[in-house]
């Protein structure tokens, strides 16, 4: 495969490390009143489509740069590809 | 991949060896072709000798020396000649060269003959002429598709020990040498505009047109020859032969820069976004690699475009005992005929259901051959000239044991006849080389007018097809799809190409009517000739209700040979959907998956082979550890120093307890470089260390060292190190050897990813830094020595977890920590690593006056195990801070990755393992890591398990074994004397439970 | 009709007339005692146990393809018992025991071959956890020996023991570990089954669940309305896929896994042989291919194929293990979808929806399982109550602190 790096362009997929789905960018609030099943849910359940599924990726062997590919998991087609501090700030983990 | 075209022409062929020398022995041998007749080339089949020429592949080679018997089918060793003249062959496979270099399964039309070939037959015994295997051949009727499923059940134990013995011993095919491969192999990356797959009519035309644009250009195929069919049929292009053309066409593609052109490679597979695997064949075709060149090379190659360009396959009509050495593709006996200039006999017959089984007939009359009949299965069939035409009439029989004799023929009007022939030449049509374009689950669909299946769906991203892969079979359509194919892909990249004049070239209809086998006959009709799948397997799994072509392929094992059906899968489909009562689309098609034609393990492993496997890492001290005669260790890529043996030491347990005792009483060293080193800076390092360490480090002062234990988010513990603050802003975490990866990219996912705004920066710098426990009463002192005296590292001015940077030998920048992992008086000294060699030296040099020791993995362990120290065997991935005795270190006034999730109860249970220490009572008594704890009394079981020793390691200080482990409640349980059973081993000892502290466990030493 | 050498006989003597179908090919009926949904070997499995052990035939098997087309028919068909940790260990003892009889039991050749499992150590804290394992294996009733260097040169003298990278230092052999003849399970399952009268309905795909009031009712399909007192979900692959119908939300994600075949060879491996350093195992069938794999693609996929550097890295294993494998060739490649749980095991249990169950999460190790899996999913559908052997394989683990993680990787998936 060939992540579109959006800094350094088309590389390789085997210089990423894969992590999983993109929502364990939303870590609970660890004072929820129900903080323990928010992490609950947070780190074991998964939607796990078939179709756009978006995923983390760590550029390992490049930038080390984490990215949000959004790839379609039945035909392996990649849609976007985001850097994961900007979509971080946009999902609202900013200070 | 070869490119099918369909139509006559009538060409003058270049014979280029004189008749009288080409015939001689090789009594099959014709005129023309395409072979070098002035170089004679020696080589040997089943240990016979024999000769060839330059441009024969071990097939045409053989048959023109009269050999039409090559092989033995899989499971009833029918004996078994050549079927086609490509990459698709079922039967002709070999055992190639031998020794290390003993290739099975090498299909005899692929192999290009060179001088010293040496090949022989596989799957007999004791001859290819007398195989006792043979015998199955007779029982054949009680070893129908599945038979071994209803049966061998009885007695159970048979099976094992009788039955499957048996059958293994008697299955597979070629066999290997058992010794390594001598040569190697590479691999490379290419990157292309345009990948054009098969350099036949279209393909060339493709590549031509492309290339002429200045596109970059890769143009692949299989075959040494470029040209594909063009080199098999006797049309001409324009105004030359085909052979000319193509010659014209590659001088041209040679000259240009920005194409590269690939012969002996083929395209394996289509792999996401454009990236196609290929195998270059480098030196196959010679007797051994040149020196410093490859056997083979994998490509990776990138294209932007890929075209489809690989032709066509023909296919065989089923009839009775169609196995027979001498039977053949219409297709590959005109190939035989008019590019390798070989026959299978000089008598053949052909039987087809299309107008391109006369072509064969044509060609071989042209060459002098005997054409004794032309069965076609069509009423209205063309006529022949030179030949006798049966038209509607089928083969019904053959005869020959070794080789064909004769056929059976039903005639229109319903009377038999024999036909005497050497050799039949059977066309059932062609079947599109869709492949590819299969492997990313794209289904073909069926065209009518061919009676094949052309590409269809979803193909690859970026793929197109184009010529008779595609369905167009004629040549004129094939340099017209190439050219137009090229001309289109290329304008979505922005590329403008012209589509040049096309020559003129034949432009027939193929005219097929569908016949896939003939019903007549109670005996077997071959479908899958390697793999001795007939007709009658078909119907029965029919009958047995495994209808759909998934539970037809692996009932049957239909099309699963080395050719993976190329020749056979179509006709089983036609006979199913025809039992079914349905079409052929609605039965479906088997899935192609790669590789397109088998790859060896040794070019996908390319230079990744022995001790290359996979990198080493070797520490700054690894030079000097090897002069000393160090043992080394493999610490994941790392190679570190276990123990360094001393001259007398004749076991490694002497050097270990030497370097142990020597630590504890005066000063060892040893390289712990391979701890992963992250440099944290920023004005929110203090509160993002906070966020990634379960204990708290917002407070942890400048100049001061702090132990920290990282936890998973799902609360287990699964590294630890230290932190150490150099500044403010700044500080320097080590990790495990293990973890150092991992716990820089966690450490870049909570700082990119949860914390995005912190103002903080990581750098991992494991290899920007030597670094150098030195421990023991003595360590200081030594030091003192070393590091520069404007520095005080006294034990008030540098006490127990001081940090802070310093200068050593002179003014070489350097870290020192004060950390011990060993429990003595310890330090780590870093230095920048090109100076890692020189601070090893010195060192030794400062502490020979203390007797210093350098001491490897092993003592460090023994070390850590005397102190209690978790390590990787404790920190297994399924044990929480609690577990490790250190619960109350995780904070929970803080937010922490892992804390949360770690006040699950089930990680709390009142009765949860805690790390404790034993003891043997018989101080003799070994406690082997591994062992189960069991109560002191009651039964020995799962259901009573009481926790596992992770560690254990003679004491030299305590002057016993010593272990460390997991025990239910053992934090309570100190004193109790329980059992370490090692089943395995057939070990029981009695330990007792103690704290995991044996030696110092105030910790004096490490502060004096 | 029972199979046996004698009925292969008289069949072959009389024209094989009397072979009838292996199963039946029924219109599904209106409503079942118990619909499984999902027709792989799990499944048919589950019904078989159902009808044999329970007594209960009014069952239906519903499969969107056909049966056996999933994770059942494409494996590397290795079944085992050498499991660490006391949630898996009994149930996994359980299925091999059920292996061991289950020819016989079903009168199916499915080729169970205990030819041994060697899992290669390399390094002393290999050693200790393969010690760990080992003795674990007993005290759970498996069998294991721990063989040194010279053990396993005398096993396999043609491994790389001159210039390894990661030089082999011993191995944990499980001498009771083997292959079966992976399509075979599916179909023998599938005929013991129907032969009890469950019905067995291809191409038929679950389009929604019926629930109301908390009570599952039965299924929709491509072939309609299907009532059931029981909905047992058992599509490993697409668990995801099928329970989002129902609106759950699964501690599973899908990824591919590839698997190899070489060409056939006369006999070079006779049992199995694992080599964790080199993420390569490897058997031979008793056709002669060489039957190996390595590790997942390691991204979300339901696509059933991978990529070329797994492949690359697959095959790098096999001839750092076997330098004598250099000119052997690969013949076919395929990928089956994991349904690759959070750690690593799988479940068997009822859902929040009463009537509707669910087996899944078997990562890359369910074909091994199969018959256990049967047998207690069979027991829970009938009874009720988890089979004790299975008791830890429940859904609300991971909210409980209870997780079951051989490897030790934590929440992700791909990692186990």
């Amino acid at each position: 495969m060939i992540i579109n790096h959006p800094i350094l362009g088309p590389r390789d997929s085997q210089e990423f490390t894969y992590l999983g789905d993109a929502t364990l960018i939303d870590r609970p609030d660890w004072q929820a009143e129900d903080a323990a099943d928010q992490f609950h849910d947070y780190l074991y359940l998964r939607d796990n489509p078939a179709g756009e599924h978006r995923e983390l990726w760590f550029h390992e062997q490049g930038d080390r740069s984490w990215l949000v590919v959004t790839r379609n998991t039945v035909t392996h087609e990649i849609l976007t590809v985001e850097l994961a501090r900007d979509v971080a700030r946009t999902r609202g983990r900013s200070k | 991949m070869t490119d099918a075209v369909m139509n006559t022409g009538t060409v003058a062929f270049q014979a280029d060896g004189s008749t009288g020398a080409r015939k001689g022995v090789q009594v099959n041998r014709l005129d023309g072709g395409l072979i070098k007749g002035s170089k004679a080339l020696t080589f040997s089949f089943d240990g016979k000798r024999y000769t060839g020429f330059e441009g024969d592949t071990l097939a045409s080679a053989l048959l023109a020396n009269g050999v039409r018997l090559m092989g033995r089918s899989f499971k009833y060793h029918r004996p078994r000649g050549v079927l086609t003249s490509g990459s698709e062959e079922p039967n002709a496979l070999v055992e190639l060269r031998s020794g290390g270099r003993q290739e099975p399964n090498t299909r005899a039309t692929t192999a290009e003959l060179y001088d010293g070939l040496e090949a022989n037959s596989q799957n007999r015994w004791p001859s290819l002429q007398h195989d006792f295997m043979a015998v199955n051949d007779r029982f054949s009727n009680f070893l129908t598709a599945g038979f071994y499923y209803k049966t061998f059940m009885w007695p159970a134990a048979f099976w094992e020990k009788i039955y499957e013995p048996i059958i293994r011993k008697a299955a597979g095919l070629g066999s290997i040498s058992f010794e390594d491969d001598p040569d190697a192999y590479d691999k490379g990356f290419l990157h292309c505009d345009l990948l054009v797959i098969g350099a036949g009519p279209t393909g060339l035309m493709a590549a031509l047109t492309a290339g002429r644009s200045g596109a970059q250009v890769i143009i692949a195929d299989e075959d040494f020859l470029l040209g594909g069919r063009l080199n098999a049929e006797t049309f001409g292009i324009g105004d030359l032969t085909g052979s000319a053309w193509v010659e014209q066409v590659q001088a041209e593609l040679a000259a240009m820069p920005n194409v590269r052109v690939m012969p002996r490679t083929t395209i394996i597979g289509a792999f996401d976004h454009g990236i196609y695997g290929a195998v270059e064949r480098v030196s196959d075709h010679v007797l051994a690699p040149e020196a410093g060149k490859p056997r083979q090379i994998l490509w990776r190659i990138y294209s932007k475009r890929a075209m489809l360009a690989a032709g066509a396959t023909e296919r065989p009509i089923a009839f009775e005992n169609n196995d027979r050495p001498g039977v053949m593709l219409a297709g590959a006996v005109r190939a035989y005929a008019n590019r390798w200039a070989a026959t299978p006999d000089q008598t053949v017959a052909v039987f087809t259901n299309n107008d391109d089984g006369h072509r064969t007939a044509a060609d071989l009359i042209a060459k002098g051959v005997k054409v004794t009949a032309v069965i076609d299965t069509r009423a209205d069939a063309p006529q022949v000239d030179g030949a006798e035409l049966f038209a509607g009439a089928q083969v019904v029989d053959t005869k020959g044991r070794l080789g064909l004799e004769s056929v059976q023929l039903r005639l229109a009007n319903g009377t038999t006849r024999d036909v005497h022939c050497g050799a039949l030449a059977v066309s059932g049509g062609w079947n599109p080389n869709v492949h590819l374009t299969c492997h990313q689950r794209g289904r073909p669909a069926w065209r009518e007018d061919i009676a094949a299946f052309v590409p269809a769906g979803t193909l690859p991203q970026n793929m197109s097809v184009a010529g008779a892969a595609n369905g167009d079979f004629s040549t004129a359509a094939a340099l017209r799809a190439g050219a137009e194919g090229a001309v289109a892909a290329l304008s979505e990249l922005g590329i403008t190409a012209k589509t040049a004049d096309l020559p003129e070239a034949e432009d027939a209809p193929i005219n097929v009517t569908p016949f896939w086998y003939v019903k007549e006959g109670k005996g077997r009709a071959w479908l899958d000739q390697q793999n001795d799948v007939t007709v009658k397997d078909v119907k029965l799994a029919h009958q047995e209700n495994f209808r759909s072509v998934e539970h037809l392929k692996r009932y049957t094992t239909l099309g699963m040979a080395t050719d993976q059906g190329k020749t056979s899968n179509m006709g089983g489909l036609a006979i199913m959907a025809e039992l079914a009562g349905k079409q052929i689309p609605e039965v479906g098609t088997t899935m192609f998956r790669p590789p397109y034609t088998p790859v060896s393990f040794g070019v996908m492993a390319g230079r990744s082979v022995g001790e290359e496997f996979r990198p080493t890492r070797k520490t700054p001290s690894h030079k000097w550890a090897e002069e000393q005669g160090a043992e080394f260790v493999e610490v994941g890529q790392w190679l570190r120093a276990q123990w360094f043996p001393k001259a007398g030491e004749t076991h490694w347990r002497q050097s270990v307890d030497r370097e142990v005792l020597q630590t504890r009483n005066s000063v060892g060293i040893c390289d712990v470089t391979t701890l992963g080193k992250i440099d944290v800076q920023g004005k929110d390092a203090a509160a993002f260390l906070n966020k990634m360490y379960a204990n708290a480090f917002a407070k942890l002062p400048v100049g001061k060292v702090r132990y920290g234990l990282m936890l998973r988010e799902d609360g287990i513990a699964y590294d630890d190190g230290t932190a150490a603050r150099f500044a403010e802003d700044h500080f320097v975490v080590t990790t495990t050897t293990a973890n150092a990866v991992l716990v820089y990219r966690n450490m870049e996912f909570a700082r990119q990813c949860l914390f995005p705004d912190m103002d903080v920066q990581l750098i991992s710098t494991t290899e920007a830094w030597a670094q150098f426990a030195v421990a023991g009463p003595n360590a200081r002192k030594l030091l003192q020595k070393v590091v520069d005296p404007e520095f005080n590292i006294s034990n008030e001015a540098f006490p127990f977890m001081g940090c802070g940077e310093v200068t050593v030998a002179g003014g070489c920048r350097a870290r020192l920590f004060r950390i011990s992992f060993s429990g003595e008086l310890a330090y780590e000294i870093a230095v920048p690593t090109r100076y890692g060699d020189a601070m090893i030296r010195k060192l030794m040099e400062a502490g020979e006056e203390f007797g210093a020791v350098p001491y490897g993995t092993e003592a460090l362990g023994v070390m850590r195990i005397e102190k209690g120290h978790a390590a990787g065997n404790e920190l297994n991935g399924t044990t929480s801070a609690l577990n490790l005795g250190m619960g109350r270190m995780v904070s929970k006034k803080k937010d922490c990755i892992g804390n949360k999730l770690s006040e699950r109860e089930g990680m709390n249970q009142e009765d949860a393992l805690k790390l404790v220490g034993f003891k043997p009572v018989n101080a003799a008594d070994p406690v082997p890591a591994g062992s189960h704890l069991m109560n002191a009394d009651g039964e020995v079981s799962a259901a009573t398990d009481q926790g596992y020793i992770t560690s254990a390691a003679y004491s030299p200080v305590l002057g016993c074994s010593i272990g460390i482990g997991f025990l239910k409640r053992g934090d309570a349980r100190k004193g109790e004397v329980i059992r370490a059973v090692n089943p395995l081993e057939g070990k029981e000892v009695q330990v007792e439970v103690v704290s995991a502290h044996f030696v110092d466990p105030e910790g004096e030493r490490l502060r004096g | 009709m029972r199979y046996s050498g004698l009925k292969v006989i008289k069949e072959a003597l009389t024209g094989h007339k009397g072979w009838r179908p292996t199963w039946r090919d029924p219109e599904p009926k209106k409503s079942y005692d118990v619909v499984i949904i999902g027709g792989g070997g799990h499944g048919l499995a589950t019904a078989y146990y159902l009808a044999k052990e329970h007594g209960i035939t009014n069952v239906a098997v519903i499969e969107k393809g056909w049966i056996g087309g999933g994770n059942v028919g494409r494996n590397t068909t290795i079944i085992r018992s050498n499991y660490l940790l006391d949630g898996n260990e009994p149930f996994y003892e359980l299925s091999l025991k059920l292996w061991e009889g289950l020819e016989q039991d079903f009168n199916y050749n499915a080729m169970v071959s205990q030819r041994g499992i060697l899992n290669l150590v390399h390094t002393d804290a290999q050693r200790d956890a393969a010690r760990r394992r080992g003795n674990a294996m007993i005290l759970n009733g498996s069998d294991a020996e721990l063989l040194d260097v010279d053990g396993v040169r005398a096993m396999y003298p043609f491994l790389n023991f001159n210039n390894a990278r990661f030089p082999i230092k011993g191995g944990l052999l499980h001498r009771r570990g083997g292959t079966v003849r992976h399509d075979a399970v599916a179909w023998g399952y599938a005929r013991g089954a129907d032969l009890r009268g469950v019905d067995i309905i291809q191409n038929c795909e679950v389009t929604g669940f019926k629930i109301e009031n908390g009570k599952c009712l039965g299924v929709e399909t491509t072939k309609g309305f299907i009532g059931a007192n029981k909905v047992a979900s058992c599509v490993a692959g697409s668990s995801s896929r099928v329970m989002e119908k129902a609106g759950m939300r699964l501690p599973i994600e899908s990824h591919v896994l590839q698997a190899f075949v070489s060409e056939g060879l006369k006999p070079v491996l006779d049992g199995v042989i694992t080599f964790g350093a080199g993420h390569f195992y490897c058997s031979q069938s008793d056709k002669g291919g060489l039957v190996f794999g390595g590790d997942l693609d390691m991204y979300n996929s339901y696509a059933q194929r991978g990529n070329l550097p797994v492949v690359e890295d697959v095959m790098e294993g096999g001839m750092a293990l076997i330098p004598a494998l250099g000119r052997v060739r690969m013949l076919r490649s395929w990928g089956g979808i994991m349904d690759m749980s959070m750690d690593g095991s799988p479940y068997i249990d009822k859902t929040h929806v009463d009537g509707l169950y669910f087996n899944g999460g078997w990562c890359y190790g369910g074909f091994k399982a199969t018959p256990a899996s049967g047998w207690c999913y069979a027991h829970l559908l009938a009874t009720g109550t988890p089979h004790k052997t299975a008791a830890a394989y429940r859904l609300d683990r991971f909210r409980k602190g209870c997780m079951i993680d051989e490897k030790g990787q934590g929440a992700q998936p791909n990692l186990h």
